[in-house]
């Protein structure tokens, strides 16, 4: 009985932070941490295949990360190449990031907000 | 009966080679008998770059890339590995202390033979490569081997490799079945995905040589030890086939193995034996 008010107040919280979430001045924070992360020799490092906007010395063995939003609407798409792009290409020189834990699924998160903006 | 068997087998064997010739030609080898491997090997390349000369896809990044390609040429005529080079002829005719030389440990006083490494040796039942025979050299005679991956190796391994500058790569393969298994372990070794970022070598030296990652452009495997050793910027120094596997290893966060490991000396043997007919270019420079 009692478990019941506390429960939605759980519930009522847990809106509120999605909320907090969608507020742009959060994500701006997110794509920044994202785009450091993404040209972090010792995280991403995906300058050392893709040309992005921003980035020095980029290599060529990926295509250029751009108009991303357009190409895969659903961030779950991106989410997915970084966290194993194997699965889409088996032959793929791309490592799969999440699978093994080289980025946690918060930092592969952030990642995807900046791809977003490019 | 008869017939019917037969013609079942005969579209068995079509479905099999329909089979083998659809499927894509990523792995550039992937026949079971070694000089059908080399072949299609080589073939791979010669297709993939139409526009490389055969012998010079043992230039490494310089086959691949015209500006890189003039900047080295004007390099050679100060090459970076001279001074290397002259200390390896000097250490070379330097008697050790039972007054014995170098040149008592190989056929033809070890000169022009670079072509022949590494071989398998079927007393031992396994591929002896140069930088090991010259150890073993040094220590059948009392003096203490050298580091695998400094100077005096790389040295060692200059003069010899200049001494067999043109010749072609020849490695056999000797009709003992542990020969065949050591090239087979070589090129599984080579093909097979490691480390945490899950590359092969085959990922940069087979799939994507010539394109850069960050600023280095790929070499291609093929013919990718006839310039071995090298003298590289980046080091400052020169490096033998030891140090260029471990550091490949290390780069792409893979544990590397130790120098002269049996899987080492097996990848040599491989990417050696599918270099056969390409000339030795060593010792080479890179940026
Ligand atoms: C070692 C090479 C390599 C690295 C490092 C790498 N990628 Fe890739 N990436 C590729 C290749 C190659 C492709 C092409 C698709 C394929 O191979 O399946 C690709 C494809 C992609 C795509 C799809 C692009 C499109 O237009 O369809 C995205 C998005 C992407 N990579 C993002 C990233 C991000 C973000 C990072 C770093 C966290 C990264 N990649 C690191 C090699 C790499
Ligand atoms: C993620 C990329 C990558 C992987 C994986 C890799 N290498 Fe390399 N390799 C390089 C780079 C970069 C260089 C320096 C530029 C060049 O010469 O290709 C290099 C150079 C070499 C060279 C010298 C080529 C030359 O002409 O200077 C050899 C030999 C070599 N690698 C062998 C291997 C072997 C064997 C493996 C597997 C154990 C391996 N590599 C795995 C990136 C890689």
């Amino acid at each position: 009985m009692t478990a019941y008010p506390r429960k939605s107040a759980l519930l009522l919280a847990l809106v509120a932070l999605a909320g907090l979430a969608a507020h742009p001045a959060w994500a701006q924070s997110t794509v920044a941490e994202g785009q450091k992360l993404a040209f972090d020799r010792g995280k991403g490092n995906c300058l050392t295949c893709h040309v992005i906007k921003g980035g020095d010395l980029p290599g060529t063995i990926g295509p250029e990360l751009k108009d991303l939003k357009a190409k895969y609407p659903d961030r779950s798409e991106l989410a997915a190449i970084l966290f194993d792009e194997t699965k889409r290409n088996p032959q793929t020189m791309m490592p799969p990031f999440g699978r093994n834990r080289i980025l946690t699924e918060q930092e592969i998160d952030a990642i995807v907000d900046f791809l977003q903006t490019l | 009966m008869k017939l019917r068997i037969l013609l079942l087998l005969g579209s068995a064997c079509a479905a099999l080679v329909a089979f083998a010739l659809a499927s894509p030609r990523v792995i550039a080898a992937d026949t079971v008998d070694p000089a059908t491997d080399a072949k299609a090997f080589q073939n791979f390349f010669f297709q993939k770059f139409p526009g490389v000369k055969h012998e010079d896809f043992v230039n490494g990044p310089y086959s691949m890339n015209e500006d890189m390609k003039r900047q080295w040429l004007e390099k050679e005529e100060f090459p970076p590995y001279e001074f290397a080079l002259d200390a390896g002829k000097e250490m070379f005719a330097t008697p050790f202390k039972n007054g014995k030389t170098y040149a008592d440990c190989f056929p033809n006083g070890g000169i022009g033979i670079r072509q022949n490494y590494p071989y398998f040796d079927s007393k031992e039942g396994k591929v002896v490569t140069l930088e090991l025979a010259l150890n073993r050299c040094r220590e059948a005679n009392g003096e203490a081997p050298y580091s695998y991956v400094k100077d005096e190796m790389a040295s060692l391994t200059a003069y010899m490799a200049f001494t067999s500058r043109g010749k072609k790569m020849d490695i056999k393969i000797p009709d003992d079945p542990r020969a065949r298994e050591a090239f087979e372990n070589g090129k599984r070794y080579f093909y097979t995905r490691r480390g945490q970022l899950n590359f092969s070598c085959a990922s940069c030296h087979v799939q994507s040589p010539g394109e850069r990652i960050r600023a280095e452009v790929l070499a291609p495997a093929l013919g990718i030890l006839n310039a071995m050793p090298i003298y590289r910027s980046e080091w400052s120094g020169m490096g033998t086939i030891s140090r260029r596997f471990i550091t490949c290893n290390s780069q792409t966060r893979a544990v590397p193995l130790e120098p002269q490991a049996d899987e080492y000396r097996d990848v040599e043997y491989f990417l050696s034996y599918v270099a056969n007919g390409l000339p030795i270019s060593g010792p080479g420079a890179r940026p």
